[in-house]
C-alpha cells in the first residue's frame, strides 16, 4: 500500500532567543501507509506534538537533517504547502481555540471556503460533515452553547469537509470529560474504519492507545517502541522505565506472572484476561 | 452577571425584517438614523416613533426584549436630559435659583432629546435583534469593500469581527474560572472601596491577557492548518441574495422620508 506520511531520519529543534538549539525530535524514521490507525504515545515532552507538527508543514525538519513526504510531496515544497495542509488535517487539544466562527456550520465551511470551493459544493460538504460526526441537528447552534464532546465534533467536521486523507489528532481528548471523550473517540474509530481515513493519535492515555493498530512510543525525542498494541505492552518493564504506564488489565497480569500465574504476554483487554484466566 | 451583557443577542424568529438583505439593512439603518435627526419638531418625531413601533411590530422581536436594550442607556439618557433642563436658559422661566433657571424650551428640548436617543437606540438594536453576527460580518465586508481601492484589507477587518465576537463568550468563562480560581487562593474581590476594588482586578487582567494570548496562538495555528491565507482566492459558502422583500423595505423608507419632508415642512410650529 501507498505511504501517505514518510519520515526519513527527521530530526527538528528549536531555537531559542540567543540561538541555542533545543532538540525537539531525534532521527525519525517512520512509515504511515494510506487507511492506518497509529497512535503516538509519550509524556510531556517527548516531542509528541513536534511529530504532529511536522506531519502538515507547520514544522520543517533542520536543514540536511532528513525529509518529511506527504502524499508524495516534500514539506519543503512551499508551492505546495497548502496540498498538504488539506490532505493532511489535524485536530487540536482545545476546541475552543480552534473554531473560528460563531455558528458551527460557518465553522466547518471554513476550511472548503479558504480553498476556494464552489459554494453548493461547500454546501453539501458541510452537511455531509456534519451528518458524519452527529452534529447535524446542532448545525445552526452557536460553539459556546455546546458541550466539550460536540465542540471537538464540529473541529473534526471542520476538518472532514475538507476531505483529506489522513487526520491527527493532538492530544484531542485530554481536556474532555469522560463522556465527551468517548463520543470523539468513537468517531476517530468510524472515520477510519467506514471512511477509510488514516489516523494518527497522539495521546498519553493507555486505554485510547489500545484501540490503534500500531503504537509508536516516543521519548526525549526518539522513537523506542513500535508495533501492534499486544508487541508493544509485553514490554512492560521498559514501558514503565521512561514513565509511562501501561493498562491496568496488562499491569495486574504482569503482576501475577511474577506470582506464578501463566498469562500471555501484553494483555490488553477485561475480556482477554477473563478468558485467559478461566483456563 | 457578565453573561447578561446582550452586546448584538440575535433574536431567533422568521420575520420579514429578518428576511431583508443584512447588507441593505444595514444602509437601511443608517438612512433611518440620518431621518431621526431631521425631526424637528413633536408632530415629525411622533411620526418616525410610529414608523418604529411599527418596524419593531414587524419584527416580532418582543418589546420585552427591547426594552432590555434601553434599560442599559437609561443613565445616559438621564444625564443628558439633565444637563439639558439646567442649561438651557432660553424660553419661559418656570423655575429659578441662583444660578440655575429651568424653562419650558429647557424641558421641552430634554424630552426631545431623550425620545430621539431612545429611538436611535430601538432601531440600531433592532439590526443586531434580527441578523445573525456571520451575516453581520459579511454584510460589512461587502459594504465596505469599495475601500480596497485604497488598499484597506477589508477582509481582515471582517475576519477580526468575527473572532471578536466570536471569543466574547470564551473570554467571560475564562474571566469566571480566574475570578474562581483567585478567590480559592483567598483574593477579596467584594469588600473595600472602590480604589481596592479597582486593584483587585489586576490578578484577574493579567492571567486573562496571558491566556488570550495563548488562545489567539493556538487559533493562528488552527487557522493554518485549515488553510487559511487571507481573503485571497476564498469563496464563501453563505451567497447574500436581495430578494422582493429588500425593495418592499427600500419603499418603505422612502415614503418615511417623504412623509417627514411634508411634516416638518407642515408643523413647523410644533418646532423646537
Amino acid at each position: 500500500m501507498e505511504n501517505i506520511i514518510e519520515f526519513n531520519n527527521v530530526s527538528c529543534s528549536y531555537e531559542d532567543v540567543d540561538g541555542n538549539k533545543t532538540p525537539a525530535v531525534q532521527g525519525i524514521d517512520l512509515r504511515i501507509k494510506k487507511g492506518d490507525y497509529i497512535a503516538v504515545l509519550g509524556h510531556n515532552g517527548s516531542g509528541k506534538s513536534t511529530f504532529a507538527k511536522l506531519c502538515n508543514a507547520i514544522l520543517l525538519p533542520d536543514e540536511n537533517m532528513g525529509t518529511v513526504i506527504v502524499n508524495g510531496i516534500n514539506t519543503v515544497n512551499d508551492e505546495q504547502i497548502f496540498e498538504i495542509r488539506q490532505n493532511v488535517g489535524m485536530v487540536f487539544q482545545n476546541p475552543d481555540n480552534q473554531i473560528v466562527a460563531t455558528i458551527v456550520e460557518d465553522d466547518v465551511a471554513f476550511g472548503p471556503e479558504n480553498i476556494g470551493i464552489e459554494p453548493s459544493e461547500i454546501r453539501r460538504r458541510v452537511d455531509d460533515a456534519l451528518t458524519k460526526v452527529g452534529m447535524y441537528e446542532y448545525r445552526m447552534s452557536e460553539p459556546h452553547k455546546l458541550s466539550g464532546g460536540q465542540k471537538q465534533r464540529v473541529a473534526i467536521a471542520g476538518i472532514i469537509a475538507m476531505q483529506p486523507n489522513c487526520i491527527i489528532f493532538d492530544e484531542s481528548t485530554s481536556m474532555l470529560d469522560p463522556k465527551g471523550r468517548q463520543e470523539v473517540l468513537s468517531t476517530i474509530d468510524y472515520l477510519n474504519q467506514e471512511l477509510g481515513i488514516t489516523v494518527v493519535l497522539i495521546t498519553h492515555y493507555m486505554d485510547e492507545a489500545v484501540r490503534a493498530k500500531e503504537i509508536v512510543v516516543m521519548n526525549n525525542g526518539e522513537v523506542i517502541l513500535k508495533g501492534t498494541p499486544r508487541e508493544i505492552f509485553s514490554n512492560v518493564e521498559k514501558l514503565k522505565l521512561i514513565g509511562l504506564d501501561v493498562p491496568q488489565v496488562t499491569e495486574i497480569a504482569f503482576e501475577l506472572n511474577k506470582h506464578g500465574f501463566n498469562f500471555s504476554e501484553g494483555i490488553l483487554t477485561i475480556d482477554d484476561f477473563i478468558r485467559e484466566f478461566k483456563i | 452577571m457578565l453573561k447578561d451583557i446582550t452586546l448584538g443577542q440575535y433574536y431567533p424568529v422568521k420575520s420579514v425584517i429578518h428576511r431583508i438583505d443584512p447588507r441593505v439593512k444595514i444602509l437601511l439603518l443608517i438612512i433611518y438614523l440620518v431621518t431621526i435627526f431631521m425631526a424637528d419638531n413633536f408632530i415629525s418625531l411622533g411620526f418616525i416613533m410610529l414608523t418604529i413601533l411599527f418596524t419593531v411590530f414587524l419584527s416580532k422581536v418582543p418589546f420585552k426584549v427591547i426594552l432590555k436594550s434601553i434599560k442599559a442607556i437609561i443613565f445616559i439618557v438621564i444625564f443628558t436630559s439633565l444637563i439639558n433642563i439646567f442649561f438651557n436658559s432660553s424660553g419661559n422661566v418656570l423655575i429659578e435659583f441662583g444660578i440655575i433657571k429651568i424653562t419650558d424650551s429647557g424641558i421641552a428640548t430634554a424630552i426631545f432629546v431623550a425620545i430621539r436617543v431612545f429611538m436611535f437606540v430601538v432601531i440600531s438594536s433592532l439590526l443586531t435583534y434580527t441578523t445573525t453576527p456571520t451575516n453581520l460580518t459579511d454584510a460589512i465586508e461587502k459594504l465596505l469593500s469599495p475601500l480596497k481601492v485604497i488598499r484597506v484589507d477589508v477582509h481582515s477587518v471582517a475576519m477580526m469581527m468575527t473572532i471578536a465576537l466570536r471569543f466574547i463568550p470564551t473570554l467571560i468563562e475564562e474571566v469566571d474560572k480566574i475570578t474562581n480560581a483567585q478567590k480559592a487562593r483567598g483574593a477579596d474581590m467584594e469588600s473595600g472601596g472602590i480604589g481596592k476594588r479597582i486593584k483587585s482586578v489586576i490578578p484577574i487582567l493579567i492571567p486573562l491577557f496571558i491566556s488570550s494570548f495563548r488562545s489567539a496562538s493556538d487559533l493562528a495555528f488552527a487557522m493554518e492548518c485549515r488553510c487559511y491565507t487571507g481573503g485571497h482566492g476564498r469563496t464563501r459558502m453563505r451567497q447574500l441574495r436581495m430578494t422582493r422583500t429588500d425593495i418592499y423595505a427600500a419603499i418603505f423608507m422612502f415614503v418615511v422620508i417623504a412623509c417627514m419632508i411634508v411634516l416638518n415642512h407642515f408643523a413647523s410650529f410644533a418646532k423646537i
